[in-house]
């Protein structure tokens, strides 16, 4: 191989084609760290970028599509609206790959509803949920992710109990429930590639400190605490399809979950009696995670066989933006027909 | 003449005379809800039609699922009048709870069919009476007690078919229809039906005037409700997407788009060519029609007031962003909760400049049930030529009830898809997705999916320049909202253009919209015969076409009539032709209830009247 094929990916593609615009977000934000995991995951998986579309709703996540990707196309939205916007692009064109990003204002308050039914639906959509507990561009009220507990300079205490995503997705029967850390980008990156191999709605909560107004010691979406408190649940190597797994795993502790497209994810498993495909025992130790005040992090839940939305809507194989008159316009017979049948 | 008329004269129908009275008449049948009348009421109805008498039925029904007052009113008239009308002539009484109300609406003259278990004391001495043995009858027909109520209500259709003469094969073959060819529902029904005309042939002495004769008044026409005419102009309009949540009066629209697409709208292997989404609510229903309509579809969806309400984000995000939608609304009466099962053209303005911020949408405004069809499908060539969410203001008299109409026209135009570019075309040209190029308001697009460089935009509701990029350049935006103005005002005599009828000799004009038209139209024909006549515009869209100004200045006076208390129409053509607001008065009335050209008629014989008492020139 020689070195100028080194820097292209599949399709003949540079890094530098799935960059974005510099970002405005504040500087160490862990939203930039997840843009930069797409760009990467996207470079390498060979994303074609003009079939990527990014569809956001409203707050300092939902503005960091502009910031990865420039060459896919984009919807920043309204305020919680992001997963039906996302869900009739889909139906429109099933052939984009979607990737939605939300914070846990955006979905767990005022889009909880859209959230939950695009789960419900299995709209084929990678969801990523940057969830730093705090509202950020309208200066730091408590989100619906915040610590119960938790003191603010503004705000003061919060004496609500959090929700959690992960949990709400797995309720919804979301088929694949990952939940990650913005500091971690070696276990971001192979959920967002597998994310992105899932055909049906694929959430990542991903911890994402905001440096600005919720990174104390004490808080559990801040940087110091998540690094100490993360646990995760397996090492996750992503074999792209084209791909053979070459080095031999000692089954006890490995496990593969083959994706829809036929790629695989490898699991070195650290907690040994973790069973992602085992829902009831993935909501048992996300509560328990919580109880015991640990980050539980890696593919939490998985379940490849509920059909998508567009499985279940028994679309043509062609998306339905392509369809031209013939396809579209019943004849004129048809229609007089209807009118000597009333 | 005109001074000493009075309004009873306009409204109720000469029974003084000694002669028959055929062909024309209203029959109003009182039920509880959910009794099953609704399948009798409408054989009653296409029978009627089918005979060749010109009819229209309304059914007045409250939020309920069983047990409130419903009124269905089927009007016959030989001359095609179709509004609704304040007088009835024949009246079912099957509903003890409102009975001894109900009575007091019947013409003096007329006719009050009820069953003979309910021992009513009535007093009036000016109606006939047939009591009905409607539990007897029932019972013989043998059916479980459960099916009972149902076919008690075939018993008045018994009735009234040997007391009017209605056909009794019309009847089979109208109830056949309805039951969709379904055999064994016929025979349940039919015995009974035929039970009580033989009852009413033996026992009965005539003593009313009032029959049906047939005619072939109704050839070439079919009968249709409006929700389903829509339905199926989107089916023929191309709909690739809809997504809705139920609300009446809407649903049906969804339910006849459901049913004829599933027809319709299959490619050979058995796959859809669409997408229906029950949407988890309004705000769902209004998100995926933006991110289908961005990512090319032909999307729409259907609601009424509530749902406009929560819809209204979107659709200025929609306006701004440059995306194509149609949004039906069947108006009912608000808010919220309101009289959800009453008609109202109360959503105009909210319509026109729904969302915050600076919109004006287009808004198609169909007048019966053939513009529904042909508005179906037009309003996705309108919203993708013009990239903007496009609203279809329907009502629930005209989407609910039904109406004759002509069998709907075959779409005459291919579709119109607007401005997309194809990757050849980027790749020779460039693109900016909100760049002007043709100097007519309208830009390019494309759609997501293109491979091409530079093909790609960011769509924003924040301030965006040319390029869709991030902008808060005070010019940028000031720039952009007049384009948008451009491309709005350059829509006026392009979307549906009014329908004017101007008389010469009329010094006072009517503007109207939507289904107030049948009224109007009445109370022109009444208007004239006393002497007063009238030119009439009905606006089919908005922003309105210049014709209406000339219309209006070629006038001494013109009443705007619409269905709502602010008179919406009346202000927005105020606004448009500020130069004329002074001749324009405003006509709105809003009951719950479809306009009667009685209203009209003798609110216009007030106004009309100058301080003599006469009718001004």
């Amino acid at each position: 191989m020689g070195k100028s094929r080194i820097n292209t990916n599949l399709i003949g593609l540079e890094k530098q084609d799935y960059k974005g615009s510099p970002t405005t977000l504040c500087a160490g934000c862990g939203h930039n760290s997840i843009s930069s995991q797409i760009i990467t995951a996207a470079f390498e998986l060979g994303l074609q970028p003009e079939q990527v579309i990014k569809i956001s709703g409203i707050g300092c996540s939902s503005k960091s599509p502009a910031y990865f990707m420039n060459r896919s196309f984009a919807f920043n939205s309204v305020h919680g609206r992001m997963p039906s916007v996302a869900s009739g692009a889909m139906l429109a064109n099933r052939n984009l790959v979607t990737i939605g990003i939300s914070g846990d204002g955006d979905t767990g308050s005022i889009g909880l509803g859209q959230f939950k039914h695009a789960m419900r639906r299995n709209t084929p959509m990678i969801y990523i949920v940057e969830n730093n507990g705090v509202y950020g561009l309208t200066k730091g009220q408590f989100s619906v992710t915040a610590d119960e507990g938790q003191n603010l300079k503004y705000y003061g205490k919060n004496d609500l109990p959090p929700l959690d995503l992960c949990l709400e997705a797995i309720v919804a029967d979301c088929g694949f429930v990952a939940r990650s850390f913005a500091g971690d980008p070696k276990q971001v990156r192979p959920l967002l590639k597998a994310a992105i191999s899932y055909d049906g709605a694929a959430l990542l909560d991903i911890i994402s400190p905001c440096v600005a107004f919720n990174n104390t010691s004490d808080s559990t979406k801040g940087y110091d605490w998540v690094k100490e408190h993360d646990d995760p649940l397996h090492d996750i190597t992503y074999i792209p399809i084209q791909e053979e797994v070459t080095t031999q795993y000692d089954p006890g502790d490995t496990s593969t979950v083959t994706l829809h497209d036929g790629s695989q994810i490898l699991l070195r498993k650290l907690d040994e009696s973790y069973d992602p495909t085992d829902k009831l025992g993935a909501i048992q130790a996300l509560q328990s995670a919580n109880n015991e005040e640990s980050l539980l992090t890696g593919l939490i839940y998985y379940d490849p066989n509920r059909p998508n939305l567009i499985q279940s809507e028994n679309l043509v194989e062609s998306p339905l933006v392509q369809l031209t008159t013939d396809a579209l316009r019943p004849n004129e017979e048809s229609l007089s027909q209807i009118m000597s049948n009333l | 003449m005109v001074n000493n008329l009075k309004v009873n004269d306009i409204n109720d129908i000469d029974v003084d005379q000694n002669i028959n009275i055929i062909n024309d008449f209203s029959i109003q049948v009182a039920t509880p809800n959910g009794s099953g009348s609704q399948t009798s009421n409408l054989v009653l109805l296409r029978s009627l039609f089918k005979m060749g008498i010109p009819s229209s039925g309304k059914n007045l029904f409250p939020s309920n699922i069983q047990g409130m007052p419903t009124w269905y009113t089927i009007r016959c008239s030989q001359e095609g009048y179709v509004a609704r009308r304040d007088s009835i002539q024949i009246m079912v009484l099957m509903n003890p709870e409102t009975a001894l109300q109900d009575i007091n609406n019947i013409q003096s003259g007329g006719v009050c069919l009820y069953p003979k278990s309910a021992k009513y004391n009535f007093d009036r001495e000016d109606i006939t009476y047939y009591p009905m043995p409607v539990k007897r009858l029932a019972k013989e027909s043998g059916v479980s007690s459960a099916l009972r109520p149902y076919v008690s209500n075939m018993v008045y259709v018994g009735v009234l078919a040997s007391v009017l003469s209605i056909d009794l094969l019309e009847i089979e073959s109208a109830l056949s229809w309805h039951f969709k060819g379904r055999q064994k529902l016929v025979d349940t029904n039919m015995p009974v039906i035929q039970a009580a005309f033989d009852w009413s042939r033996e026992n009965l002495t005539k003593t009313d005037r009032f029959q049906v004769e047939r005619t072939n008044s109704t050839d070439g026409t079919i009968m249709v409700d409006g929700n389903f005419a829509a339905a199926l102009g989107a089916i023929y309009g191309g709909v690739t997407v809809m997504a809705w949540y139920p609300i009446t009066p809407s649903t049906s629209l969804a339910d006849s788009l459901t049913e004829y697409a599933r027809l319709l709208r299959h490619d050979a292997e058995g796959h859809a060519t669409y997408s229906i989404i029950q949407a988890e609510d309004e705000l769902a229903a209004a998100g995926m029609i933006m991110g289908a309509g961005w990512a090319g579809a032909r999307a729409m969806t259907a609601t009424s007031g509530p749902g406009i309400s929560l819809m209204s984000e979107f659709a200025g995000f929609g306006y701004y962003a440059e995306i194509p939608a149609v949004i039906w609304d069947v108006q009912r009466v608000g808010p919220s909760t309101g009289l959800p099962t009453r008609v109202s053209q109360g959503d105009l303005t909210a319509c026109y400049w729904s969302s915050h911020g600076d919109t004006e949408h287009i808004c198609l405004l169909p007048g019966n049930v053939a513009e529904c069809f042909e508005f179906g499908w037009r309003a996705f060539d309108i919203a993708e030529q013009y990239q903007t969410p496009v609203f279809v203001l329907s009502d629930l008299d005209l989407g609910m009830n039904n109406w004759m109409t002509k069998p709907f026209n075959y779409p005459d135009k291919p579709m119109n898809r607007g401005k997309v570019l194809t990757a050849d075309q980027v790749n020779e040209n460039g693109f900016k997705r909100y760049f002007d190029l043709d100097g007519d308001g309208i830009p390019y697009r494309t759609l997501p999916g293109t491979v091409a460089n530079g093909a790609s935009y960011f769509t924003r509701g924040s301030g965006h320049d040319e390029s869709a990029k991030y902008s808060e350049d005070p010019l940028d935006y000031a720039t952009n909202m007049s384009r948008l103005r451009r491309k709005i005002d350059s829509s006026r005599e392009t979307i549906p253009a009014p329908i004017v009828e101007h008389n010469k000799t009329a010094s006072i004009g009517f503007v109207g919209f939507g289904s107030t038209d049948p009224a109007i139209i009445e109370a022109r024909d009444r208007l004239a015969v006393i002497g007063v006549a009238s030119s009439y515009l009905r606006i089919r869209a908005l922003p309105a076409s210049l014709t209406v100004s000339d219309f209006i200045a070629s006038h001494e006076r013109v009443y705007v009539v619409e269905m709502n208390i602010e008179g919406q129409l009346h202000k927005l053509i105020q606004i448009q032709s500020p130069e004329l607001a002074t001749k324009v008065l405003s006509l709105a009335h809003c009951d719950g209830l479809p306009l009667t050209a009685s209203y009209i008629v003798s609110e216009i014989l007030e106004q009309e009247r100058g301080p003599n008492g006469k009718i001004k020139d």
